[in-house]
């Protein structure tokens, strides 16, 4: 990573978690998790509570729906280690790969649902264009989706919109897949707090 | 559909558990304790008031992350900031710029529900 503090100025009771980490998975600590447990009073534990809220909290979307959102916020912010985690996460959580890859290949024609293509469809012109307006919000609620899910929906595109430009400024590694499909076990099963 | 009356409903007034945290994260990162002056994370939250070369780096976070380069870290170092402080500008930067994101986005809902009801 670009600032070495992320990379190796974690405390002691941190580096010992680190440890575990890399000998339970035998994989080496993901940098999302190093930035998260830096000084974690200053960035990572307020923001681990508003993303669990964001990708667990109730909602009337699915844990999968909420995941792809994430992953294609990541993909139009150009970060392939968002991308590709969240995308692992989905796939996980719809037990559909194949939905999943279709999704971020090509909105128009996969096979998702309109609620979620139309809300996808918002999302991204958010994180293009940093604005939307009172007719792009209509063409979501036209495709049946409700003011809640809205909202919701934008409570992820924040806080993938965060995450992206954290991972693209540091510098985090793109790993294997081997990693994806460990990291995307872990925040499927464990969320993230 | 009944979690989300529970959950929009039943903690306090008015505020659902995502703009409390949201909310939360906000006022730590600019308000609480740090490395970087307070009116320096402001300003990287805002993205407005910095000088070359943090107004560089900070501008290319909100704007293009994807851009940003090991010389604008250099350059932020060499400019007499720890690396403490870039974290926190950084994180300010990152955030201040989904906020506004975020908040242009619930403005439109806003005035779309309130016109439906006229």
């Amino acid at each position: 990573m670009r600032l070495t503090i992320l990379d190796s100025g974690h405390g002691l009771r941190t580096k010992v978690l680190f440890a575990v980490i890399r000998a339970v998975s035998r994989l080496p600590v993901p940098d999302a998790i190093k930035v998260n447990r830096y000084r974690p009073d200053f960035y990572g534990m307020p923001m681990r509570e508003l993303t669990q809220e964001a990708m667990r909290g109730p909602s009337a979307w699915s844990v999968g729906d909420r995941e792809l959102m994430g992953a294609f916020v990541s993909k139009t912010n150009n970060c392939e280690v968002c991308t590709k985690t969240h995308a692992s996460v989905a796939a996980m959580a719809y037990q559909d790969e194949a939905k999943v890859s279709a999704a971020l290949s090509d909105l128009e024609t996969a096979a998702v649902d309109e609620p979620l293509r139309a809300t996808s469809h918002m999302l991204r012109k958010l994180t293009r264009e940093h604005a939307v307006d009172a007719d792009d919000v209509r063409a979501v609620l036209a495709a049946g989706v409700s003011r809640e899910q809205i909202e919701d929906a934008l409570a992820v595109c924040f806080a993938f919109n965060t995450v992206d430009r954290l991972s693209r400024t540091f510098g985090w590694v793109v790993s294997g897949p081997k990693a994806f499909e460990t990291g995307a076990k872990f925040l499927l099963a464990r969320g993230y707090r | 559909m009944r979690s989300l009356l529970v959950r929009r409903k039943g903690k306090g007034p008015g505020m659902s558990d995502i703009t409390r945290a949201r909310t939360a994260v906000v006022a730590r990162i600019l308000e609480g304790d740090g490395r970087a002056e307070h009116a320096q994370r402001r300003a990287a939250f805002g993205n407005a008031g910095l000088t070359p070369p943090l107004s560089t780096l900070i501008d290319k976070v909100a704007k293009r992350a994807y851009t940003v380069t090991d010389e604008d870290i250099v350059a932020a170092r060499a400019s007499g900031l720890t690396e403490d402080q870039i974290f926190e500008i950084v994180v300010c930067a990152a955030i201040g710029q989904a906020s506004r994101q975020y908040h242009t986005a619930l403005t439109a809902l806003k005035a779309v529900t309130e016109q439906d009801k006229e």
